[in-house]
């Protein structure tokens, strides 16, 4: 915690019912956030046991800074991925950090599985286990309604809670978090409801006096004005990230019906413009971010004759957009935002469910599986019909959502249909077809995302393709961004946080730390997830890349699939020699 | 004299800038629990924000009029401003305000009354909080 030498642990055990409270003096060296959290999901996870067994760990973390500076507002879960099978992590804003931070806690390490369905109540010290029976099945949004009533703390609490999806064990559940924030990727939702807890709650009233006022605050005053006075940051806030949507179908790289495409006619009908023209209601952020690049969008739909009306209110995003837009055809924004609803409802990842519902209707025209599996006649463009599978998905209707629900690799590997399912590793796929620095990104990638290492970006940036150069970059990248994971700031705010402002950051709360001390921080990190990855057997050179990437063209043409396994290679060797590395 | 008054709360974004740069400015604290103004959310996320905060009272001051010791005395254009040295830490204050504004730090045993400073307004990135003159 701020201005102790320790980090506090929290460790909930549902089997046995015990708590524990560690002061951990020794993690000093991973800084905070996802370094805290790797060395402890690498002490307490199971590698010989499959991910959702009970004995698995589920840990949050947050940094050393967490709350108070602008736009350090993640947390990080980390886990083993039910869905890939190997390391989980994610990220999710909310006030889950400032909570955590006011309970009293740097990280909690959940393991074993209770009873019957239950919630986790964290106030302050004060940890129960309650029952939850009467909630199991509720959908997401219920759920949060509903404990919002139950318990006290308004506006100082955090809930988390799963949907059917993650009491279903659908490989790709998320993790509703403040209502409009989520833990999305790699099925963190599947590893709750398999400990069977439903929610999180998470409160408390720690306050901690500032030692040196002068020099935090005028440190704390800098970066607010470059957050809120500069350029840095205005895109997010104006139209959010769906203003990424037509410069990327303009480039070609936006994918399209299960990427048989990388153009989407369509899409100045679902561009950030016409979702802020036709939905856009207000915008909201995370707890201690002045920016609010949360846009929630509102839409409404006759459930009835006689003019009755409901009006239903999400959040949108430019990941969102293509996963349930681009991909599956469907050019309006109230048809988006209507699918949205379905995600949120059953608690699944939105990029994942998209992905999924995308090689299904491919599938279906492929005559891989049939309308009897189906159970509906899904086809590019038809929002009603998806939003009937989304719910089939999340419910695992029959046979055919089950395997489905097991993700798009296990049902790609099942129906013969693998060359079409947009998946690396196991995840499925964000919305960038830009070329080898986005494919090969998110192969070598730590948690398979685009935001390991930005690949994509490298994509837009160059316009001669160098390979060496672009491996160079991503390692880099991938080192980098785990350092600032580990104070676990919104990325974001990624320019904000050069180096010479976090060492400042740091400094004005006590924390002496050199640029060359935060070069080993980054590097320590990178190995231990390395070494988590390879005790769960996972290698680069071992993935499988479907032929899809390769035959429909990015914004550096068709891929060849060789320069690919050329860069992978090149990318491990640079792994070896930083497992090699005395830090 | 200025004083706070909350009139764009339908704008607020729940960034919480406004209670973490007072709890800071005001408490040299970093937890918003020490924070003079205080937002919250009415009926979840999806329902509008409000803000908990001094009216800043004038002619009829219900905190000053319960305060035994005169520890809280009325402040010029509204609102009232406490002398620590005077304060018994008996919450009187706190029971007395008609809209929950004053909450009691445990810790200091002083409660937390807003001075309309107006540093929660100059860090509201959507003026939702402005510090006006008063009209009479």
């Amino acid at each position: 915690m701020l201005y102790e030498n320790a980090i506090k642990v929290l460790y909930i055990n549902l089997t046995t019912g015990k708590i524990e409270i560690k002061r951990r003096t020794d993690l000093a060296g991973y800084l905070g956030g996802v370094g805290i959290a790797s060395k402890l999901l690498d002490e307490t996870m199971h590698p010989e046991l499959p991910p959702l067994a009970p004995e698995q760990p589920i840990v949050f973390a947050i940094g050393a800074i967490s709350g108070i500076y602008p736009l350090m507002t993640k947390t990080v879960a980390m886990f083993i991925s039910p869905l890939t099978g190997e390391l989980g992590e994610s990220y999710a804003g909310g006030r889950l950090a400032l909570t955590l931070s006011m309970a009293g806690f740097d990280a909690v390490v959940i393991q074993g599985k209770a009873l019957h369905p239950s919630n986790i109540s964290i106030d302050g010290g004060n940890v129960e286990i309650k029952d939850a029976r009467a909630i199991w099945g509720m959908d997401s949004d219920v759920v949060g309604q509903f404990i919002r009533d139950q318990e006290k703390g308004s506006g100082k609490r955090s809930i988390l809670r799963i949907g059917p999806a993650g009491e279903k064990l659908v490989k790709f559940a998320s993790v509703c978090v403040d209502t409009y924030r989520h833990f999305g990727r790699l099925g963190l939702g599947a590893v709750m409801g398999s400990k069977q807890v439903k929610a999180i709650l998470v409160t408390g009233d720690k306050s901690t006096k500032i030692q040196d006022f002068k020099d935090y605050f005028r440190v704390y005053q800098s970066i607010f004005k470059s957050v809120t006075e500069t350029e840095l940051m205005s895109k997010y806030h104006d139209l959010g990230t769906s203003i990424n949507v037509e410069p990327i179908n303009a480039l070609g790289a936006l994918p399209t019906k299960n990427l048989t495409a990388n153009h989407f006619a369509d899409a100045e009908q679902i561009s950030g413009e016409a979702f802020a023209k036709n939905n856009l209601v207000r915008k909201m952020a995370c707890t201690g971010c002045p920016v609010g690049c949360i846009h929630i969008g509102q839409f409404r739909r006759e459930f009835d004759s006689g003019y009755e009306y409901e009006s239903v209110s999400v959040g949108y995003d430019y990941e969102l957009i293509y996963s349930l837009g681009t991909l599956l055809g469907i050019n309006s924004t109230d048809e988006i935002l209507h699918l949205i609803e379905a995600v949120e409802k059953t608690g699944l990842d939105a990029i994942s469910a998209g992905v999924a519902l995308a090689w299904a209707t491919e599938g279906l025209m492929k005559g891989l599986v049939t309308e009897a599996e189906t159970l509906l006649p899904l086809a590019f463009g038809d929002s009603k019909t998806y939003y009937q599978a989304i719910m089939y998905l999340g419910n695992r209707e029959n046979a055919f959502y089950q395997v489905l629900g097991e993700g798009t690799r296990f049902a790609g590997a099942t129906y013969h249909g693998k060359d079409f399912a947009l998946q690396v590793a196991g995840n499925e796929i964000p919305g960038y077809h830009t070329g080898y620095g986005n494919l090969v990104g998110l192969t070598v990638g730590a948690r398979h995302s685009h935001l390991c290492n930005g690949g994509y970006a490298i994509d837009q940036s160059i316009t001669t393709f160098d390979e060496n150069k672009a491996v160079d970059t991503l390692f880099n990248e991938e080192l980098e961004r785990g350092l600032l994971n580990s104070l676990v700031i919104c990325l974001f705010a990624r320019k904000v946080y050069n180096r010479e402002t976090v060492l400042k950051a740091l400094k004005a709360v006590g924390y002496s730390l050199t640029d060359a001390d935060l070069t080993a921080i980054a590097k320590r990190i990178y190995k231990m997830k390395l070494r988590i990855k390879e005790k769960l057997g996972f290698d680069p050179r071992n993935v499988e890349l479907p032929k899809r990437f390769f035959e429909t063209a990015s914004i550096h043409g068709k891929l060849d699939p060789t320069v690919a396994e050329r860069m992978i290679k090149g990318y491990v060797e640079k792994c070896s020699l930083l497992l090699a590395e005395e830090i | 004299m200025k004083v706070l008054k909350a009139n764009g709360m339908n704008r607020c974004i729940g960034c919480l800038s406004c209670m973490i740069t007072c709890a800071a400015v005001n408490q040299q604290d970093h937890s918003i629990l020490k924070s003079a103004i205080h937002i919250k959310t009415s009926g979840g996320l999806s329902g509008k924000f409000i803000a908990v905060v001094c009216q800043a009272c004038k002619d009829d001051v219900p905190c000053a009029e319960v305060c035994p010791t005169g520890a809280l005395m009325k402040r010029e254009g509204g609102g009232v401003l406490l002398d620590k040295k005077k304060c018994v830490g008996c919450q009187r204050c706190v029971a007395a305000c008609t809209v929950d504004a004053i909450t009691f730090d445990h810790v200091a045993l002083l409660p937390i009354v807003c001075k309309h400073c107006g540093v929660c307004a100059r860090f509201c990135p959507h003026k939702c909080l402005q510090l006006i003159q008063e009209v009479q």
